[in-house]
């Protein structure tokens, strides 16, 4: 397979407002026909990159390529990039069709190419049934997919998505999201979507961006960032993880209680500075072999059960926090644990990750 | 409700109802009223030369509403785009003649317009030496004065869906490849129309039956409608006619809010999603 192509280069791209620094000197790839996230808490600067690369912002320093061409000053209706708005932005005077045709108006397009276009882009939504309908006369759903679908017929080089499914149910949620990979698929664009949800980013993204406080902590595929987090924060902010906390050794972490938590220790850390040993649940397994590297034992306070698996609160020595454990129902059919039981639980070295405290 | 039957019944209907009924006398030889019925007072509403006082009425009255509307909407638009905090003070300084006395603020205009007035003096201080423009006493006198008066109102009625549309809707039109001339056109014009409509008819309203402007802008030659009425009750002491005029009046007015509420019912709907903007 060929190195795939980049699309979009944000190169050193800063933004200040006023003394405050929304986006500080980010640096990103994104390759063509990918589905990107841009990840981080309210505030991390998500949205004003994605701002600007709609173009509603102007970057205070750096520079936005696309297809190697500058467009950081390019005005929103010159670049072939479209946004779709978490509010939807859907014209309410207008019609479902008038609200999709509005671009392609814009872009001077003979009616009839208009027509068949937005007729195609309709079937694909399915909202062929709604075309008359106006905006408020539409679920939040359908809103949604009128949103995608104005966004859509355009066919831009890239589409942004701000939190497209902030505004829809869990349930429904979830069905959008693989919509949305299946549209992505099927309409070959580039999608870059912003969101606060980090579940929502691993379930869609080709690749992801972790941002916090304007900067670029990591960038990489859902599973590279989830099993090897770039540091503390993003260990914490993806999926759940257990913490240890304690003191960097050669070959490990020694923790409050001196226990040795045995894991790789990364080269920036000097023996004796405060570092945290970090594993997954799921990596955790109860009644481990004698072989296990780390071993402890715990007392369960709680458990919840959650259908494929089962989550437990397991109080243990080792951090000021209870762990989480989570178990397969199979696992806990073969061997039951309750409430008040003391365990033993243990986990290899090679799931730990070490991180600077 | 009842209460406000009583006060709506005590206040509004029965005076305009003893008007009405007085439409349909003759006028007594020496002023006064002769009581018995004729149509003849409609009749002469019609007449050409107080037809074309209606005529002339309407024409100043959709002069002064078209500058108001276009002056009023530019203002509340640019009050709209401030930064928030500062809004409500430019509304404030917007508002602030309106607090004024009417007959103040119109004679303020007559020191404004003066032959040796202010204009003239400033037009004087950058060298010019003609004859003073005439423009006291003039259809103009009145419409600015006009406009002057009722702008405030616009500038109220055209700032609240202003504020309040959706910023994004813009956003979303330029995202589309609208200019920002298009967008204004076909996005933020068609949603803020019905403040438009509020604020011209009650410039509308307020002018065509005005007749402190005409009669101080104007000249003392210079009718409105509103001069007519004032000088049939007053000056020529014809009661019956007078109220015919004042019927007539109160029928134009009356068809000018019918149309407006119609066209901001069918409005409604798009105004308050267009509020909203967000679903969470």
């Amino acid at each position: 397979m060929s190195e795939p192509r980049t699309l979009l280069a944000i190169d050193q791209v800063s933004k200040n407002f006023g003394r405050v620094t929304a986006v500080d000197a980010i640096s990103l790839d994104i390759r063509e026909n990918e589905f990107f996230a841009l990840l981080g808490p309210s505030g991390c600067g998500k949205t004003t990159l994605l701002r600007m690369l709609a173009g509603f912002e102007t970057p205070t320093d750096g520079r936005i390529l696309l297809d190697g061409k500058d467009i950081a000053r390019t005005p929103p209706n010159k670049r072939p990039v479209n946004l779709m708005f978490q509010s939807y932005a859907l014209f309410p005077h207008m019609s479902v069709r008038a609200n999709v045709s509005y671009g392609l108006e814009m872009e001077r397009l003979p009616a009839k190419e208009i027509r068949s276009r937005v007729d195609a882009i309709l079937a694909t939504t399915e909202l062929v049934a709604f075309a008359d309908r106006k905006p408020e006369q539409l679920s939040g759903g359908q809103k949604q997919r009128v949103a995608l679908a104005r966004a859509l017929v355009k066919r831009p080089r890239l589409l942004l998505l701000d939190e497209p499914l902030g505004a829809l149910d869990k349930k429904l949620r979830g069905a959008m999201q693989l919509e949305l990979k299946r549209l992505q698929h099927e309409v070959g664009i580039t999608f870059v979507i912003v969101t606060h949800d980090q579940e929502e980013s691993l379930v869609m993204a080709d690749r992801m961006a972790v941002l916090k406080d304007g900067r670029l902590l990591q960038c990489d595929t859902p599973h590279a960032v989830y099993e090897h987090p770039a540091d503390r924060f993003v260990a914490d902010f993806i999926g759940v993880m257990n913490f240890i906390p304690g003191k960097a050794s050669a070959d490990g972490v020694m923790a409050a209680n001196g226990a040795r938590i045995a894991g790789k220790v990364p080269a920036a850390l000097t023996s004796g500075a405060p570092a945290v040993a970090s594993v997954r649940p799921e990596r955790i397994r109860l009644f481990p072999s004698d072989e296990t590297a780390n071993r402890t034992t715990g007392m369960v306070e709680a458990l919840a059960y959650q259908g494929l698996d089962l989550q437990l609160h397991i109080r243990t020595p080792l951090s000021p926090k209870p762990f989480l454990v989570r178990v397969t129902a199979d696992a806990a059919d073969r061997r039951p644990v309750a409430s008040g039981d003391q365990v033993e639980l243990g986990w290899d070295a090679a799931d730990v990750r070490i991180f600077a405290d | 409700m009842a209460p406000a039957l009583v006060w709506l019944t005590a206040l509004m209907v029965v005076p305009c109802a003893l008007v009405l009924a007085l439409a349909f006398f003759r006028r007594g030889i020496y002023g006064g009223i002769d009581y018995t019925f004729t149509l003849e007072n409609f009749g002469l509403v019609f007449d050409p030369l107080y037809a074309g006082i209606f005529l002339k009425s309407a024409r100043i009255a959709g002069t002064a509403t078209l500058f108001a509307v276009v002056i009023g909407y530019a203002a509340a638009y640019a009050i709209a785009a401030a930064p928030r905090r500062w809004q409500p003070i430019f509304l404030f300084f917007a508002v602030l003649p309106f607090w004024s006395n009417y007959l103040i603020r119109t004679y303020a205009w007559i020191v404004l317009l003066n032959r040796e007035g202010l204009i003239t003096q400033l037009l004087r201080w950058f060298g010019y030496t003609g004859e003073p423009p005439s423009m006291l006493y003039t259809e103009g006198a009145v419409i600015a004065g006009l406009v002057y008066n009722y702008l405030p109102f616009v500038i109220l009625a055209c700032y609240a869906p202003l504020s309040r549309l959706n910023p994004e809707l813009a956003e979303a039109s330029r995202d589309l490849g609208a200019s920002a001339a298009t967008t204004f056109r076909r996005v933020i014009l068609p949603l803020t129309v019905p403040g438009i409509a509020a604020g011209a008819v009650f410039v509308f309203v307020l002018s065509i039956g005005n007749f402190v402007t005409p009669a101080l802008l104007g000249g003392g030659r210079f009718q409105m409608i509103g001069n007519l009425v004032y000088d049939q009750f007053l000056t020529a002491n014809d009661w019956p006619f007078g109220a015919a005029l004042a019927m007539a009046l109160i029928a134009i007015t009356l068809l000018v809010l019918m149309a407006q509420a119609m066209a901001a019912n069918r409005a409604s709907g798009r105004v308050t999603e267009a509020n909203g903007g967000a679903d969470g």
